[in-house]
């Protein structure tokens, strides 16, 4: 077995990406990210890794720099958090309508207002629907793994979309976990050198992102939507071949004791390593629960998510976000269409936990699981409301 | 309690925000000693001022007086604040931002703000680096100058705030630095004074990240080179310019008088509704 170091998680991911050989990283600062800029900038100013560490001025001119250093034919990396991926909403979708593998590390963080500085979801959520592919990362390892993974699929031929790799803020970011590093001849087997399809190059001079009249619009949203849905069998390649060559294999949807149990969590990010703690305690009891874990948002994994979720009776939806006068939090709406599609009937319910940094333990799990398993509709749930916030006080 | 910390105190929230979160050391506590010292000169009630922040270690300043306070988001403080001082211009807006809020991420708002000349009070601490999050570059970095994303040197030129203000149309701009605290209270009272959009830009030090990086040692010696190298605008008119060059001027950069927003459209709106003629 290869040796595994204890880093602090930014850290690695930092590594991570100098791994991956980027070209330009292009990043603003704000809390929890800026570990991972900051060693970067030093990995950059030691001569570690060949690339250009540019200061902007705010994460708008951040995801700008990267839009620019794409279309030049550059392999580009950012980072950010909360206010600053709100502040890049509208360059995000120019990154995926002008079909630039960038990766970026999004240290999830709760949004103002209230100022918070803690983390949860509110930021990706907030984002989820502009065009990138989005992958969730459990712990650590996770994390190194997915951003080298996040090029190879951005960047193949069939895909041509902007990766975000999501790490909890603090309660992954700043964590010091046993982690395996590859090695950069590893990686340099396993990704090939950025080979752009298209670049601004005087040699060939290209238009990009030019005006798309109403008899073309369509159709550059069509090809768009397109790309995505079909990039998931690419990314599922892509974790294939990551297994083969590292050892550690990655699907898009994963599963914890599902076998057994005919009630599931079903949840995003390190939130999970809490959900399996307690199914493991709930399995001392005598009582069996399992997790389905959606590493892949976006394309979102329907088909995967429908076979996890076969011979399933009760699902309790984990969302680190509020539905903001939705129904529900996002996650829950669309496993409800999906099932609502395949004629599935599930007893579901949407829990809403981890606020802003709220702590979020295992016994909250099980107290989950409890009010599920004891009465057809929790009790908790108010009538006025479609979903539960653990531990809020009202 | 000496006379000078009874007066601050009868401005702050003291009920629940303390402890602060300053490093000890730190200049804003200076320029916080220095605002409310001016305000109460000027005699300003405490319901009548509207403190807004954006975000940062200087952000977190409205957090502990005991005025309105409208705490916002990262360099849009002076959007929010034109905001405010267009709905109610009889209320006294003042916005405290650092030098990333200001000129970084609200460059922007900073120079428009100053252009369209509105009647807002906006106070810069200028550390030359970005504090709260772990000491990176910022825009007032100087060239050749460590920091935590900049790790051999910065290679970029650092924007002169005041300098910046006074091109782009304020009507009073003003430079103290913390270790003056004296001339502070007085240019912090003429910039309140002042109708139409004032600045004034307070040389701090952050020990803390950009001085431990760069080794300048602590807040007394960075207090002691912000001494040495501060110069009034009075006498730098004696001095020539080659003696001028590693210095920078405090005191009254610009007093002027330009056309202030609010009264500009008031005039707007009498001829559109034919009180007066043009």
């Amino acid at each position: 077995m290869k040796t595994r170091k204890g880093i602090e998680v930014s850290i690695a991911a930092s590594i991570a990406a100098k791994l991956a050989r980027v070209e330009v990283i292009a990043a603003y600062p704000i809390t929890p990210q800026t570990h991972i800029v900051e060693h970067l900038a030093e990995i950059v100013a030691e001569g570690e890794l060949d690339a250009i560490y540019i200061n902007v001025e705010s994460e708008y001119s951040a995801m700008s720099a990267c839009c620019g250093a794409a279309a030049a034919g550059a392999r580009t990396f950012t980072s950010t958090s909360a206010q600053g991926l709100e502040l890049m909403h509208e360059i995000l979708f120019i990154a995926s309508g002008m079909r630039f593998p960038i990766v970026m590390a999004t240290v999830n963080r709760a949004l103002s207002s209230p100022l918070s500085i803690w983390g949860d979801h509110s930021d990706v959520m907030a984002a989820r629907d502009t065009g990138w592919i989005v992958l969730f990362c459990e712990n650590g390892q996770e994390v190194v793994d997915s951003i080298i993974m996040a090029y190879k699929m951005g960047e193949d031929r069939r895909v041509l979309l902007p990766v975000m790799v999501n790490l909890d803020g603090f309660s992954l970011s700043h964590v010091i976990e046993p982690i395996e590093l590859p090695s950069q001849k590893e990686v340099d087997e396993f990704l090939p050198p950025y080979n752009p399809l298209y670049t601004l190059h005087p040699d060939k001079p290209v238009t990009m992102g030019a005006y798309g009249m109403p008899e073309l619009y369509t159709e550059a949203k069509y090809a768009q939507e397109t790309a995505i849905i079909n990039s998931k069998k690419v990314i599922i390649d892509v974790m294939d071949e990551f297994g083969k060559k590292f050892g550690r294999y990655y699907k898009p949807v994963e599963t914890y004791n599902t076998d057994k149990a005919d009630f599931v969590f079903i949840g995003l990010g390190s939130v999970n390593e809490n959900i399996k703690t307690a199914i493991d305690d709930l399995k001392t009891q005598g009582k069996e629960a399992g997790l389905i874990n959606l590493r892949l948002f976006r394309p979102f994994p329907s088909d995967e998510l429908m076979s996890a979720l076969q011979g399933k009776k009760k699902v309790a939806v984990i969302e680190r976000v509020m539905p903001g006068g939705a129904k529900n939090s996002p996650l829950y709406n669309e496993i409800a269409s999906l099932a609502f599609a395949n004629r599935m009937t599930l007893k579901m319910e949407n829990y809403i936990v981890g606020l802003g940094g709220r702590d979020v333990l295992p016994e909250d799990f099980q107290q989950i699981y409890n009010e599920m398993a004891a009465k057809e509709k929790a009790e908790k749930v108010k009538k006025d409301k479609n979903y539960t916030v653990m531990r809020v006080r009202a | 309690m000496v006379e000078v910390t009874k007066l601050i105190h009868k401005y702050l929230r003291h009920d629940k925000k303390f402890p602060h979160v300053w490093c000890p050391g730190c200049g804003i506590g200076i320029m916080l000693g220095a605002l409310v010292r001016a305000i109460d000169r000027v005699g300003y009630s405490k319901d009548e001022i509207v403190m807004v922040s954006g975000i940062g270690c200087t952000g977190r300043l409205p957090v502990y007086v005991d005025f309105n306070t409208l705490h916002t988001t990262h360099g849009r403080a002076l959007a929010f604040g034109t905001g405010v001082k267009l709905a109610n211009p009889n209320l006294k807006v003042i916005v405290v931002m650092g030098d990333g809020d200001a000129v970084a991420i609200g460059g922007n708002h900073f120079i428009h703000a100053a252009r369209r000349n509105i009647d807002i009070t906006a106070i810069i601490l200028n550390n030359s680096v970005y504090g709260m999050t772990g000491g990176q570059f910022s825009p007032t970095t100087p060239y050749g100058m460590k920091t935590t994303t900049t790790v051999y040197s910065n290679v970029e030129q650092a924007f002169k705030i005041s300098e910046l203000a006074v091109t782009a149309g304020a009507v009073f701009v003003a430079r103290g630095t913390v270790y003056h605290a004296k001339l502070l209270d007085g240019l912090m009272e003429k910039a309140f004074l002042k109708v139409g959009f004032s600045v004034v830009e307070v040389i701090s030090h952050c020990h803390t990240q950009f001085g431990r990086l760069n080794r300048m040692g602590s807040a007394v010696e960075m207090m002691q080179w912000q001494r040495e190298h501060a110069v009034t605008v009075e006498k730098a008119r004696q001095m020539k310019e080659k003696e001028l060059q590693d210095k920078f001027k405090i005191g009254v950069l610009v007093d002027r008088e330009l056309p202030v927003y609010q009264d500009e459209y008031e005039k707007v709106r009498k001829w559109s509704q034919g009180v007066v003629k043009k």
